[in-house]
C-alpha cells in the first residue's frame, strides 16, 4: 500500500487541522519537528486576515505521510504563546487554511524526501500519533481552563489583541450557558471591544496575542469580510452562534439547514417545546460538547412510557423502536436502519389518507413526524438519515395516478429492496472483496463490533483460510466481547484486549479490518470512538487498515474533527464499572463536589483519511479519496431505483 | 397503540363482607366517596384510554356497575360492561370475554387498584421487549404490613400476609420466578435450567403483584384454552408463563443445517434478522435459545418482564378490609393526587365548637351537631351526626345516622347505618342498614344484617 502512495506524483497538502493563516514563520523548521513547525505564534496581521478563510481545498491527494497534520494534533507552539491559559488544540480561531502556494509545494517536497528515509517518518509518525492521543486531554484543558469571568477579564487586560469582530462576538456570545449576561450587557461588551480595536488597529500591532478567547468554533474572520461569502458548509453550520442574523439570513440561502446547536438558549427553548422528552439539563456537561444534544439516559424511559397511549400519532411499530434506541437495546448502524425501515414499512402498511389530503404530502410529514421522534430517542445515524432520504424521494417521486394500495405496495416493496440491496446485498460483495485480502497465517485485528467485519471474519473462516484475530475492546461499551463470543463459538481462535493495550498487540498484527458509522466526501471515516486510535497505532506499525462500509452510508458531508458532530454517550456509563462494587470512586461525591466534575463520555470519533489503506465498499475497494465519487454517483442512483 | 383494556373488576368479594353487599358490589365500594372503581378508570382516562372492556361478575353487579359509569362518565369513556357469572376468578372473567379481544395486546388491570402507576409505562416496557407478559411490581406499603396485628378483623390477621417472592433477573427487567402467599406456604419450587440460564437471580418479598398486567393476546388466549383449569391470572396464569419462559411450548426445532453445510451465503431474510439480533443486547432468554455451537434458534422462548414501579409512586389494591381502610387514609392524606376533585365537599354543616381535623373528608350534605370531633376520617354524604360524637380513624358512608355521645374509632359504618346514643364502636364493622342500639360496646367486631 505504502508503495502505492509513494508512487504518486507531488502530493497537494491537505491541511485540516487548525493552522495559522500565514505561515512564513515555520519555513525554516526542520523536518523532524514538522507538527511543532505548523504552528508558529499567532500572528495576525489584517493583510494575512484578508485571506478568505472560506476555501477548503478539496482531499484530492492524500499522502499518507501527511498524518502529523491532520484533524486532532494540537498545536504544540501555543503552549510557548504563554500569556494565556493553553487551550488546547482547539483553538478553532486557527483553523484558518493557509492557501499561501510555496509552503504548499515545499511540503510536498518534504514528503517525498521523507517518504524514502523511513526512520525519520517513523518518528513523525509516532510523534502524530502521540499528539493525537493526546487530544482528550487537551479537551479536558479546555473545558477547565476557561471561565468567562478568565476570559472577560483577558480582554479587558489587553485590549490591544487584534481580535476580529466575530471572533468578539463569539467570546461573549458563545456560552450564554456560562456566563449569564444579557443582551444588553454583551452588546455593550461588543461596543467597548469595537472601540478598543479601533484605537489599535491604528498601531497595526502584532506582538498582541490574540486568540486568548477560547471561543467554540469561530471562524477568524477580518472585519472587511464580515459579510463576505458564505464559508465551507461544515464549519459554517457548526459556528452559527453569534454571528449576525443578516449573515445568517445571506447564509441559510445557498447552505444545508444547520444541525441544531443545544447551547444555544433561544432554540433550545423552541425545541423542548415541541419535543416529547424531557431536556436533561446542562449541567455537567464538558464545555467543549454542549453543541451536542445531550444524552437522554433511563430516566427518560419512564416519562416516555408514561405517554404511551397519549402519542396516538406514532405508529406502534415506531414507538416501539425508538424506545430500544433510547434504552440500548438496539445499537450498530446496520441494525438500526433496518430496524427504522422495517417500522416505516409496517407504519405504511397500516396507513390511510386521511380525506382531503394526497398520500404524498401527508405521508412524508407522518414519516417526518416519526423521524423527529427517533431523534429524540437518538440522533439520527448517517446511515438512518440516507435512508430517510431515499424513502422520502421515493413517496415524492410515486406517480398521482396510482391507488393508495398500490402506492403502499409499491413503497414497501421499495424498502425492502433497499434493505436488500444496499444492505445485504452490500454486505456479500463486500465479504467477497473483503476475503481477497486475508492469507494464511494473517493476524487481523479488529475493534469493536462491526457486522460487517464479523461476518468477514466468519466468511474468511468458512472458506478454510487460516489466520488469527484479535479483537480489541474498550470500556463502556464492551460491544467486542459479544463479537468475540460468536467468533469463539464458530472456532475462529481468537485473543481479547483493551484499547490500552493496542501498542503491545499491534506489531503481530498484519491486516486491521474496521467498520465505520459513515465516511465523509473527504474520507474521514466516522466510527465509535477509539477507531481513530486503532487506525493511527496501525498507521505507525505499517498495518494496512481496511475500513468495510456499505456505501449507503457514505455522506457527503465534509468533517474535520469529532467535535462539531457527535453524540455523547450516558455520562454515568464511565463513571461507574458494571459488576464492580469496589470500584466506587466517584459514587460518595457530595452534590458540592459534583459540581467539579464533568464526564465526557463520546460515541464516535473521526479518523482521517490518512490513516486509511483502503475503504472496502460494495463498488470495490476505493482508496478514501474516491469517496466523493461514489456519493455522487449513489446519490443519483437512489433517486433511480 | 393497539392495546385493549380489560378491567377486571370483580363482584362480590369474601374478604370485604360486611362492607359490600348485593346493593354495593366490590367495585362501587366508596372509597373516600368515591366508587373504588373511579380510581381505575380515572387513571384509564389520564392515559387517554378511553375504549375499555369492564368485566364484572355477577348479572346484578353489572347492572349496576353499568349504570353508574353511565352516570359519572358519560362522554367521557366508551365502556363495555361484560357481566360474568360468579366465581370463575380472574382467568375465566378473561376467557369468557375472550372472543372481544383482538388487539395485538391485553392490558388487565384489576379493578380494586387504587394507585398512580402509569399504565402507559407498563404497556410501554411490553412493547420494547416485545414480552408475553409484563407484570406491574410495585413496593408493598409499608403501613399495611406493620398496622396489620393493631387493627381490622381477628380473622384476617391470622391470614399469612400477602406475600410474594418475585425473582427478578440482574438488571430487573425479567421475571424469572413469581408465587404468591398461599404456594410460599408449602414450598417453592425453581427450575435448575431457568437458574442456570438466568446465571443469576435477586429474590424479593418486598414487592408486590399489582395486578396489572400486559398480555399478548395470541399467547394469553392460548393458554386460557389449553389450561382451562386455570382460574386465576395471579395465581395460575403469570406463573405459567414465567415458568415455561424457556421451555419449547409449540412447534418443532427448525431445520437450518443445511445453512452451514456448505460455503454458501444465508438467505436475506435470515441476514437481516442476524444483523437485528447480533446488534442488539442479548436477554438470558436469546443465549439459551442460542445452540451452543452456533446460530441457529432452535429452542423457542418467550420473554416475561416485570415493570416495578418507582418506590415513590402510590400503589394498593382493596382487597381486605384493613387494605380499605388504608387507602381511605391515604387518600385523604398524603395520596391525595389521585383525586381530581376536592377533599371536603361544598358547605357541610358543622356545629358550634366542632372541630374537624386534617386528614379528613366530609361529604356534601353531611350535618354535624356542636362539640363534636372528627379525625382522620372519612364521613360520606347526606350524614347526620349529633353532638359530642368523636369520630377518629374511620369510615362513616352516606346517610348514616349517629346519635350523640358516640365514639366511633378505627371502624367502617357502611350506608344508612343507624347509631342510637351513646354507642362505643371500636374496630369493628357495621354492615349496610344495620341498626345498633343504644349504649351497645363493641370491640374488634363484625356487625350486619341477618340475610334474608
Amino acid at each position: 500500500m505504502d508503495a502505492r502512495r509513494m508512487s504518486r506524483a507531488v502530493p497537494r497538502v491537505r491541511q485540516v487541522g487548525f493552522f495559522t493563516p500565514n505561515t512564513p514563520a515555520k519555513q525554516p523548521q526542520p523536518q523532524s519537528a514538522a507538527p511543532c513547525s505548523e504552528s508558529p505564534p499567532l500572528s495576525d496581521s489584517p493583510a494575512s486576515n484578508s485571506l478568505s478563510p472560506v476555501m477548503i481545498p478539496p482531499p484530492r491527494h492524500l499522502s499518507d505521510n501527511l498524518g502529523g497534520r491532520t484533524a486532532a494534533v494540537p498545536v504544540p507552539g501555543r503552549e510557548n504563546s504563554g500569556e494565556l491559559p493553553t487551550v488546547g488544540s482547539y483553538n478553532p480561531s486557527e483553523s484558518v487554511l493557509s492557501l499561501d502556494s510555496p509552503p504548499r509545494s515545499r511540503i510536498g517536497d518534504e514528503e517525498l524526501s521523507e517518504g524514502a528515509e523511513s526512520s525519520l517518518g517513523w518518528y513523525r509518525r509516532s510523534d502524530s500519533a502521540k499528539f493525537a492521543s493526546s487530544l482528550p486531554s487537551g479537551g479536558f484543558n479546555l473545558s477547565t481552563a476557561k471561565h468567562p469571568e478568565s476570559v472577560a477579564a483577558v480582554e479587558a487586560k489587553n485590549p490591544l489583541p487584534e481580535q476580529s469582530e466575530a471572533q468578539k462576538e463569539q467570546a461573549s456570545s458563545s456560552k450564554p450557558l456560562k456566563a449569564k449576561t444579557t443582551k444588553a450587557e454583551r452588546r455593550a461588551l461588543q461596543e467597548s471591544q469595537r472601540a478598543a480595536k479601533a484605537a489599535s488597529r491604528a498601531e497595526a500591532n502584532k506582538s498582541g496575542t490574540p486568540g486568548g478567547a477560547p471561543s467554540s468554533k469561530p471562524m477568524k474572520q477580518p472585519p472587511q469580510k464580515k459579510d463576505g461569502p458564505p464559508v465551507a458548509s461544515s464549519i459554517a453550520a457548526s459556528e452559527r452562534i453569534g454571528v449576525d442574523r443578516s449573515v445568517e439570513k445571506e447564509r441559510k440561502k445557498d447552505l444545508p439547514p444547520p444541525r441544531k446547536q443545544f447551547d444555544d438558549e433561544s432554540r433550545g427553548g423552541r425545541a423542548k417545546r415541541r419535543s416529547v422528552l424531557n431536556q436533561p439539563e446542562a449541567r455537567n456537561r464538558v464545555e467543549l460538547f454542549r453543541h451536542l444534544p445531550p444524552h437522554k439516559n433511563g430516566t427518560q424511559l419512564p416519562y416516555l412510557g408514561s405517554k404511551f397511549f397519549e402519542l396516538h400519532e406514532k405508529h406502534p411499530a415506531v414507538y416501539k423502536v425508538g424506545l430500544q434506541y433510547l434504552a440500548g437495546d438496539l445499537s450498530g448502524g446496520n441494525a438500526r436502519c433496518i430496524a427504522m425501515l422495517q417500522a416505516f414499512q409496517e407504519a405504511i402498511r397500516d396507513y390511510s389518507t386521511p380525506p382531503e389530503k394526497t398520500l404524498t404530502r401527508d405521508l412524508t410529514s407522518k414519516i417526518g413526524g416519526f423521524v423527529s421522534f427517533l431523534i429524540e430517542c437518538r440522533p439520527l445515524s448517517m446511515s438512518m438519515g440516507n435512508a430517510i432520504r431515499f424513502l422520502k424521494s421515493r413517496i415524492a417521486r410515486l406517480p398521482l395516478t396510482l391507488s393508495e394500495s398500490e402506492a403502499k405496495t409499491t413503497l414497501c416493496s421499495d424498502i425492502d429492496r433497499f434493505i436488500n440491496e444496499k444492505i445485504v446485498l452490500a454486505d456479500k460483495v463486500i465479504l467477497r472483496h473483503a476475503a481477497t485480502k486475508i492469507r494464511d497465517g494473517d493476524v487481523l485485528l479488529t475493534y469493536g463490533s462491526s457486522c460487517v467485519v464479523e461476518m468477514i471474519l466468519l466468511y474468511a473462516h468458512e472458506l478454510g483460510k487460516q489466520f488469527r484475530v484479535v479483537v480489541v475492546n474498550s470500556h463502556p461499551m464492551l460491544e467486542g466481547q459479544k463479537l468475540l463470543r460468536r467468533l469463539v463459538v464458530k472456532g475462529l481462535s481468537c485473543t481479547y484486549t483493551q484499547l490500552n493495550a493496542i501498542s503491545y498487540v499491534m506489531h503481530k498484527v498484519t491486516r486491521v479490518f474496521l467498520g465505520a458509522s459513515s465516511i465523509f466526501s473527504n474520507g474521514t471515516v466516522y466510527s465509535t470512538v477509539g477507531t481513530a486510535s486503532v487506525a493511527m497505532v496501525a498507521h505507525a506499525f505499517r498495518v494496512p487498515v481496511l475500513v468495510c462500509c456499505e456505501a449507503y452510508k457514505f455522506h457527503e458531508r465534509v468533517q474535520l474533527d469529532s467535535i462539531c458532530f457527535n453524540e455523547l454517550g450516558d455520562p454515568d456509563a464511565i463513571s461507574k464499572v458494571p459488576g464492580r462494587v469496589d470500584v466506587n470512586y466517584l459514587d460518595n461525591l457530595t452534590d458540592k463536589q459534583k459540581e467539579n466534575l464533568e464526564l465526557l463520555n463520546l460515541k464516535y470519533d473521526a479518523t482521517p483519511s490518512d490513516y486509511i489503506s483502503v475503504i472496502v465498499t460494495d463498488y470495490g475497494m476505493i482508496p478514501p479519496t474516491s469517496v466523493p465519487v461514489i456519493v455522487r454517483g449513489y446519490r443519483k442512483e437512489y433517486l433511480l431505483i | 397503540m393497539d392495546f385493549q383494556v380489560v378491567v377486571l373488576a370483580g363482584g362480590n368479594s369474601k374478604s370485604l363482607t360486611p362492607l359490600v353487599s348485593k346493593d354495593v358490589p366490590k367495585p362501587l365500594l366508596p372509597v373516600a366517596n368515591h366508587p373504588v372503581l373511579y380510581y381505575v378508570l380515572h387513571q384509564l382516562e389520564e392515559s387517554n384510554l378511553k375504549n375499555l372492556i369492564v368485566v364484572v361478575e355477577g348479572e346484578d353487579a353489572g347492572l349496576l356497575v353499568g349504570a353508574w359509569i353511565s352516570g359519572t362518565f358519560v362522554d367521557r369513556l366508551h365502556v363495555e360492561i361484560a357481566a360474568v357469572p360468579e366465581d370463575i376468578g380472574t382467568a375465566g372473567a378473561l376467557r369468557a370475554i375472550s372472543h372481544y379481544l383482538t388487539a395485538k395486546d391485553i392490558l388487565a388491570v384489576s379493578g380494586d387498584l387504587v394507585s398512580d402507576v402509569s399504565p402507559g409505562a407498563v404497556a410501554a416496557t411490553h412493547r420494547r421487549h416485545d414480552a408475553v407478559v409484563t407484570a406491574t411490581l410495585c413496593s408493598v406499603p409499608i403501613s399495611g404490613s406493620s398496622e396489620l396485628g393493631s387493627s381490622g378483623g381477628k380473622d384476617k390477621t391470622k391470614k399469612p400476609g400477602r406475600y410474594n417472592i418475585i425473582g427478578l433477573d440482574p438488571r430487573k427487567q425479567f421475571l424469572v420466578h413469581i408465587a404468591t402467599g398461599a404456594e410460599v406456604e408449602k414450598d417453592t419450587r425453581l427450575q435448575k435450567h431457568l437458574l442456570h440460564a438466568v446465571g443469576q437471580m435477586e429474590i424479593r418479598s418486598d414487592l408486590m403483584d399489582a395486578h396489572m398486567y400486559a398480555f399478548k393476546r395470541s399467547v394469553l388466549q392460548e393458554v386460557l384454552d389449553r389450561k382451562d383449569t386455570f382460574q386465576s391470572l395471579k395465581q395460575d396464569v403469570v406463573p405459567y408463563l414465567v415458568q415455561s419462559q424457556l421451555a419449547v411450548l409449540s412447534g418443532i426445532p427448525q431445520a437450518e443445517e443445511d445453512g452451514n453445510k456448505k460455503v454458501s451465503f444465508p438467505n436475506n431474510q435470515v441476514m437481516v434478522s442476524q444483523i437485528l439480533a447480533n446488534a442488539s443486547t442479548p436477554s438470558f432468554h436469546e443465549l439459551y435459545s442460542m445452540d451452543p455451537d452456533g446460530f441457529a434458534q432452535t429452542r423457542k422462548t418467550h420473554k416475561c418482564c416485570a415493570y416495578i414501579a418507582s418506590s415513590s409512586s402510590y400503589c394498593v389494591r382493596l382487597n381486605s378490609i384493613q387494605a380499605f381502610m388504608d387507602i381511605n387514609r391515604d387518600v385523604t392524606g398524603e395520596a391525595d393526587h389521585l383525586l381530581s376533585d376536592n377533599v371536603i365537599g361544598p358547605s357541610p354543616k358543622l356545629g358550634t365548637k366542632t372541630t374537624v381535623g386534617p386528614h379528613c373528608m366530609l361529604g356534601e350534605g353531611s350535618e354535624m351537631g356542636d362539640k363534636c370531633q372528627v379525625k382522620r376520617s372519612v364521613i360520606g354524604r347526606h350524614c347526620r351526626i349529633g353532638s359530642h360524637v368523636k369520630v377518629v380513624n374511620s369510615v362513616v358512608m352516606n346517610h348514616v345516622t349517629i346519635g350523640d355521645g358516640c365514639i366511633i374509632q378505627g371502624s367502617v359504618i357502611c350506608s344508612n347505618v343507624q347509631l342510637q346514643e351513646r354507642v362505643v364502636l371500636k374496630d369493628c364493622q357495621v354492615g349496610a342498614g344495620f341498626v345498633v342500639t343504644a349504649g351497645s360496646e363493641y370491640k374488634g367486631e363484625s356487625l350486619a344484617r341477618k340475610e334474608k
